[in-house]
């Protein structure tokens, strides 16, 4: 696949965005976001634990795997690496900033298995992007993830305020929400073609 | 088979070098270096920080009661913290009350040590240790009360004050998989530093006490922690008014013999011992010896149902009458009083109110409630 680099980190944080477009890493989008706080402090994870994860398992697929025939082991292989990083990332924050690392609670160590990580890490591989591809591809898509969730966080504050029937408050209207969003960029999924 | 060597060795080998990857960066982010534990003001202590308080302070001998061994499902192990460590933790709110918070009250098991800090627990839990001990002896004082003999096998031996207690750990049995822990008054004098007694009134359905009344066996090892409990003899020469029903025994025989053992001559003891009929009366004969013995002490026993088959010719009626006529009649009046209650809530709060108008001043009463 031929394309910019600079274009599709732009096309996988607005126009592919993981989440929104490939509904990846749900669970903790919906749970994390009832706080700005701490979607944040997500958002930031998620984008590091992609961006390093994606690059590195690039290293792991064309130096390890594609060498030595182990294409049917890669899933395993791409897990244990980003559960390394987040094991990793997981000591590093609860060093810096407790609050956070208290806050994320089990979201942290569920990073490892947030299917939109392992899922760009595959998109990657199954796409063939180059080594600056992938890079930009993996920062792309976290900094999409990170955008999505700050929205919706920042939307959902209003919406606790706003006089909903009582049936959809909470779950109900932010499924709502995020259907919503993720009709709004979809829309602009026609303008650059990533896969 | 070679395809199964290299999948096995090259998994391996990645997972090795990122487990060794982590093990590098933990040693230096994982690193608190020793942080200075401040207790109560008074007592600092050095420790390696990183892990949860509760476990550090055990580390250093200072044993916090815990029930579910710092799983942060029990809420036992409160202790404050002075120093900011951080908001709570979701594991904390649910056992923490908004008082406790403005007073930061925290889960000891929950926050760990990251930082110098600053903490306060009762002073008595400076002292309480750990102990490990032989089942000496099980004996029926009662029908439903048990005499436990413990003797001490490491440390081997304790240093408390008469009126205290102990947490007795349960070991996990027939349905219950967990290590219950439930508190004792000890009722043995504390100049028997090798051995200690406790007396153990079987709760229909309690855990530990359908355990000691049961299953325990002599010979078996247990372990148990403290001591703890406010419930100790003020030195004033102030009379002292102990009122006890059943297993409330415990700490004020412990109390009363600690006394004669000192040679207390200077104030007077009047020991009300409150019991439904013979049947749940113990001790008797023991206290009715002392009170030959020593002459500012005076038992008495009194019967609130005694049947006709027991012949008791000692007092009758609820102890709170009994306590009442005493204090109206035969006890001296002129002399301050002091309090000391072990039982029932609901005996406790009744002696409270006949001591109270008997002017006996509130806080001069102190006791020992077990629900
Ligand atoms: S030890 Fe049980 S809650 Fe901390």
């Amino acid at each position: 696949m031929n394309i910019n680099p600079v274009v599709l980190f732009f096309a996988s944080v607005f126009t592919s965005n993981i989440l929104l477009t490939n509904f990846l890493g749900m669970c903790s989008y919906i749970s994390i976001s009832k706080d700005l706080n701490s979607s944040n402090g997500l958002g930031m994870a998620v984008t590091f634990v992609m961006t390093v994860t994606t690059v590195l398992n690039w290293f792991v697929y064309h130096y390890i795997i594609v060498p030595f025939g182990l294409d049917y082991l890669r899933y395993i292989i791409f897990i244990i690496v980003i559960a390394a990083v987040v094991q990793i990332l997981e000591m590093v924050i609860d060093r810096i900033s407790p609050s956070l690392y208290m806050t994320l609670g089990i979201f942290l160590p569920l990073i490892t298995v947030n299917c939109a990580i392992l899922g760009v890490t595959l998109f990657m591989q199954l796409r063939n992007y180059s080594l600056l591809q992938s890079l930009f591809y993996g920062l792309g898509s976290g900094l999409g993830w990170w955008l999505a969730i700050i929205l919706l966080a920042a939307i959902r504050k209003k919406i606790d305020n706003a006089p909903a029937p009582a049936g959809l408050k909470g779950t109900g209207l932010t499924f709502i929400t995020i259907g919503i969003m993720a009709m709004a960029f979809i829309g602009f999924s026609g303008m650059i073609r990533v896969q | 088979m070679s395809l199964v060597l290299i999948t096995t060795l090259i998994t391996s080998a990645i997972s090795a070098l990122l487990a060794g990857a982590i093990v590098l960066i933990d040693s230096f982010v994982n690193n608190y270096g020793l942080v200075k534990i401040t207790i109560n003001k008074r007592k600092t202590i050095e420790v390696k920080g990183g892990s949860p308080l509760l476990f550090t302070l055990a580390s250093q001998g200072i044993f916090i009661p815990s029930a579910c061994g710092g799983r942060g499902s029990c809420g036992v192990c409160k202790v404050k913290v002075l120093t900011d460590v951080g908001a709570y933790l979701p594991t904390e709110t649910p056992y923490i009350s908004k008082e406790q918070m403005k007073e930061n009250i925290r889960l000891s098991c929950q926050v760990k040590v990251k930082k110098n800090l600053e903490i306060e627990i009762p002073d008595e839990l400076l002292y309480a240790k750990k102990f490990k001990a032989i089942v000496e002896k099980i004996k029926n004082v009662t029908y439903d009360i048990k005499e436990l003999t413990l003797q001490l096998i490491e440390p081997q031996t304790i240093d408390f004050k008469a009126g205290q207690y102990v947490q007795l750990s349960i070991p996990p049995y027939g349905k219950i998989d967990q290590i219950t822990q439930r508190a004792y008054s000890i009722s043995s004098v504390p100049s028997q530093k090798n051995k200690i007694e406790l007396l153990i009134r079987l709760v229909p359905g309690g855990a530990a006490t359908t355990y000691v009344h049961n299953y325990m066996k002599e010979k078996e090892i247990i372990e148990f922690t403290g001591p703890f409990g406010e419930f100790y003899v003020r030195e004033t020469d102030a009379t002292m008014i102990c009122v006890a029903g059943g297993s409330g025994m415990a700490p004020i025989k412990s109390i009363i013999f600690d006394l004669y053992e000192k040679g207390t001559s200077n104030r007077e003891i009047w020991y009300f011992f409150g019991a439904r009929s013979l049947k749940d009366l113990f001790y008797v004969d023991m206290f009715k010896d002392l009170e030959k013995k020593w002459n500012n002490f005076h038992f008495v026993p009194a019967l609130s149902n005694p049947l006709p088959e027991d012949n008791w010719n000692g007092e009758t009626g609820l102890i709170t009458d009994v306590l009442d006529k005493y204090l109206k009649n035969k006890i001296e009046k002129s002399k301050p009083k002091e309090g000391y209650l072990c039982g029932s809530p609901g005996m406790i709060n009744a002696c409270i109110q006949v001591m109270k108008t008997n002017g006996i001043p509130e806080e001069k009463i102190y006791y020992d409630k077990f629900a």
